[in-house]
């Protein structure tokens, strides 16, 4: 089961409760189904989104009640991770392009476009890190929750992610 | 640190400009999300608003039967919150879940139900308040007890006042019909809808109106 841990050092003064389950699924859904657009295929993001907020409901009662969206989001992360195992396992009719990246990396990013395609290059928590801090503009500390990691250290995969994408284009722009 | 200064620096922005934003049916989604999540047990609670004559009311049940009907209030999320404080947050929105009541309470309101015919979960209550709720419940349509006699059938003849202390923190009213409960001297008494509510209710059921 998922359950995603405080943050370390997170204060508990002043800490919130939960709010009813219905506010928060309305109020973060369309966080989590933008993230899972640029991890999963159209046609999984729905289903991953079902699991997420079920997943949610089941540790509610743990919840603080202290940034939803992150918490939400590290569970959101790690169901869309579960969602490529589960299809690496599948026999893929695909898998002669053989495309190969950092597990459990998507072999591809759904969506189109240069910059998309720049950023399945990379591993995949720079890539997370890229799309909360740019797509979702999350500060470092709650990127660092969804990351599992600090916050000095969700600004480093940040700045690596972009250090690589400005790297891979300097390069091109050089051949 | 020429790749601090490139002319890629705006590869973020590309980012955010390029973010999809994937149009979500939030009442299909939730309506989903509450099936497994009922299937699973998950819920503390599922919620709807309902229209009535009496405006619109709050309805909350859970798996044992109706816990709640609201009163509209000036806050539309105030009975939200207030349930998610007593009894936890894991409440979900679920209009299907609702259809008994709110056909039962079209017939009572148009005058063609005289009883309802749901199992209700007393869980908001305790004590003597649910001694005075319970004992309220079965006053028949159409009929009065005064707040004296409603003590005394709950084991407490002399506690009138706490029995409409406890009246006033019915959380079902309607379904269970604290309207029913008069004065000894034939006052109106209180009500937590509001007297006009009180009278209206009393005027439906065919009782004369209370001073």
């Amino acid at each position: 089961m998922v359950v995603a841990a405080p943050s370390i050092g997170e204060s508990r003064v002043g800490r919130s409760r939960p709010q009813p389950f219905q506010l928060f699924f309305e109020e973060q859904a369309g966080a989590v189904a933008r993230y899972l657009s640029t991890t999963l295929p159209a046609d999984e993001v729905e289903e991953c989104l079902q699991e997420s907020f079920l997943a949610a409901l089941r540790a509610y009662d743990d919840f603080d009640g202290a940034r939803p969206r992150a918490w939400v989001l590290t569970i959101a992360r790690r169901k869309s991770i579960d969602f490529h195992r589960a299809r690496a396992r599948r026999p893929a009719p695909d898998a002669e392009l053989g495309e190969q990246l950092p597990a459990p990396a998507p072999p591809e990013i759904p969506l189109s476009g240069d910059i998309w395609n720049e950023v399945a290059g990379l591993p995949e928590k720079q890539r997370a890190a890229l799309v909360l801090r740019f797509g979702l503009d999350m500060p470092h500390r709650e990127i660092g929750t969804v990351l599992a990691c600090s916050a000095e250290a969700a600004r480093r995969s940040v700045h690596e992610g972009l250090r690589k994408l400005r790297q891979t284009r300097l390069k091109e722009e050089a051949a | 640190m020429s790749a601090d200064r490139s002319p890629h620096d705006d590869v973020g922005a590309e980012i955010s400009a390029a973010m999809p934003s994937p149009s979500l049916d939030l009442e299909v989604l939730g309506g989903r999300l509450e099936e497994r999540a009922g299937q699973e047990g998950l819920l503390t609670a599922t919620y709807t608003t309902l229209e009535s004559p009496a405006g619109l009311l709050f309805a909350a049940a859970s798996e044992r039967g109706l816990l709640l009907l609201g009163y509209p209030t000036t806050r539309p999320d105030s009975r939200l919150e207030d349930l998610s404080e007593r009894i936890g947050p894991r409440l979900i929105s679920s209009p299907a879940r609702f259809e008994t009541l709110r056909r039962q309470l079209d017939e009572y309101f148009a005058g063609k139900r005289r009883d309802f015919e749901l199992p209700l979960d007393w869980s908001l209550t305790s004590g003597f308040v649910r001694k005075v709720l319970v004992e309220t419940a079965h006053i028949p349509y159409g009929e009065t007890r005064s707040y004296g006699q409603i003590a005394a059938l709950a084991g407490s003849p002399r506690a009138f006042r706490a029995a409409g202390s406890a009246l006033g923190a019915n959380p079902i009213p309607i379904v269970v019909p604290c309207h029913r409960v008069l004065r000894s001297d034939g006052g109106v008494g209180g009500y937590g809808g509001g007297l006009e509510m009180k009278r209206l209710l009393l005027g439906l059921e065919g009782v004369p109106q209370p001073r």
